[in-house]
């Protein structure tokens, strides 16, 4: 099969190998652990920057404007320039905030964003950690940024942040349900939590394709509720702008503003890369049935840039939701959640189940 | 791999917050002005505390979610063995659900879910 010279997992073996023959068992798990920290870093400032600059794109495209087009071809530095603009900007100490709670929002959002960037497959064998209990840790972890979010909030002192916190709360924390019964309408289908088995799973056919009805209806609803719990798209009640000057993050300036921002985009495609890799099979190929000619082009693409399409794609989709539709009132979001999303997904978990039982499915 | 990783990426977040945040310590520039540190609210000083009590209403829906969300902890392990243990884990499921159902209906009926 030519889908094997993409495996990352022989790439892997060799590096560690050549370590171990180097050096010491502990110094190479150290030197391996310093590359993976470096690869990531790398491959988080890259994509939150490329997503800042995709967002303004998006929003021009919609709003039949150019975007920013000066610096460098299509405006694709505008984000770098904007990154040192903030590097150079002034800490203010704000007076009368909590300083320590202040100083430590930050580090919540961005370490909880790194704990879950690691949990992802990106491709066969780039996965760094693979746990069997993936989608668990997934939701557990990145529920977590709530807890920043709200810290951030309070310790400000201020009673623009006080209120954002408050809503983004409210709103995370009911969202979250819905997040967790869609995948868990997934985790019955595929009969596992681990990552790579899931995708393994899908070498066939994508769930979305392969669950019927109740994976779709599950999808729609993990979108949805993935958008709310991002605090973005029509959803961004946290952050209105027109009644809140900026949410939580109001009093945060320079560079712990950049933080919370990028944390925000990395979040979004977190979320996209879940949705990428649960329902429209992660890295995997896709394939119809016995076509054999175009199944062989299809393994020509490398799984990577099969995981990154699906998941820009997810983005796009929220990215739209953001421009097109205005923004719910704190009433109509909660009623979404409670009266609307919650008891569908509850039934759908059922069906799906019903169906699985009685293997009505593809 | 192992889950000592997961300290790993712990730290690469806390080191990435910290190294940028000294970078930018060195590189920006500080200008004492006593009404920069002010709150950023409406240009005049402040009025009263900030920190007090909040509406009840988030209260509600805080316990709403503690009680669904630890239904949602009992229900992962369930949905990974549900395809070997069968009918069984079928109708147990139904009458959890059930039980949980009348639950959310409750609160409806209380006017738990509107908010005010």
């Amino acid at each position: 099969m030519p889908f094997d010279i993409y495996d990352f997992t022989s790439f892997t073996k060799w590096i560690d190998t050549s370590l171990e023959n180097a050096m010491s068992p502990f110094w190479t798990t150290v030197t391996e652990m310093a590359i993976a920290g470096v690869l990531f870093i790398l491959f988080y400032a890259v994509v939150g920057l490329f997503l800042v600059y995709a967002e303004r794109k998006v929003c021009a495209f919609v709003q039949n404007r150019l975007g920013p087009n000066r610096l460098g071809p299509y405006g694709i530095f505008q984000t770098i320039a904007d990154l040192i603009k903030l590097l150079f900007k002034e800490l203010i100490p704000i007076k009368n905030a909590d300083r320590f709670l202040f100083n430590l929002a930050p580090y919540i959002v961005i370490i909880v964003n790194f704990m879950v960037l690691g949990a992802i497959p990106y491709a066969k064998g780039l996965h760094a950690i693979d746990f069997n209990i993936g989608i668990f840790y997934i939701i557990a972890v990145s529920s977590m940024s709530v807890i920043g979010v709200l810290l951030a909030g309070w310790s400000s002192n201020n009673k623009y942040s006080l209120i954002g916190a408050m809503r983004s709360g409210a709103q995370i924390v009911s969202y979250e349900l819905s997040v967790g019964l869609s995948l868990i309408t997934m985790v019955i289908f595929a009969g596992s939590m681990q990552l790579s088995v899931i995708v393994e799973a899908q070498r066939t056919g994508w769930f979305i394709f392969k669950g019927h009805i109740p994976a779709f209806i599950a999808f729609v609803i993990y979108i949805i509720a993935g958008t709310a719990e991002t605090n973005r798209g029509p959803f961004d009640l946290a952050e209105a702008e027109s009644e809140l000057t900026a949410g939580y993050h109001t009093e945060y300036s320079g560079i712990k503003f950049a933080f919370f921002y990028l944390a925000e985009f990395i979040n979004m495609f977190i979320v996209a890369s879940i949705a990428a890799t649960i329902f429209l099979g992660g890295w995997m190929p896709f394939h119809i049935g016995t076509w054999e000619g175009f199944n062989r082009i299809m393994d020509f693409v490398p799984p990577f840039i099969w995981y990154l399409g699906k998941t820009f794609f997810v983005i796009w989709v929220i990215m739209l939701f953001k421009w097109t539709f205005p923004r719910l009132r704190i009433d109509q979001l909660l009623t979404l959640e409670w009266k609307y999303l919650l008891p569908i997904n509850l039934v759908n978990v059922l069906i799906m189940a019903f169906i699985v039982l009685m293997g009505w499915h593809f | 791999m192992n889950n000592e990783w997961l300290i790993i990426f712990f730290l690469i977040g806390a080191i990435f917050v910290g190294v940028v945040l000294i970078l930018s310590g060195i590189i920006a520039p500080r200008s004492i002005n006593p009404q920069k540190f002010e709150p950023y609210e409406c240009g005049i000083p402040t009025e009263g505390g900030t920190w007090l009590q909040f509406n009840v209403g988030y209260y509600m829906f805080a316990i709403l979610f503690l009680v669904f969300d630890v239904e949602t902890v009992l229900v992962f392990p369930w949905a990974v063995v549900m395809k070997e243990v069968g009918m069984a884990a079928f109708i147990e499921i139904v009458i959890f659900f059930f039980i949980l159902g009348l639950g959310l209906l409750y609160a409806w009926k209380k006017h738990a879910l509107i908010w005010e």
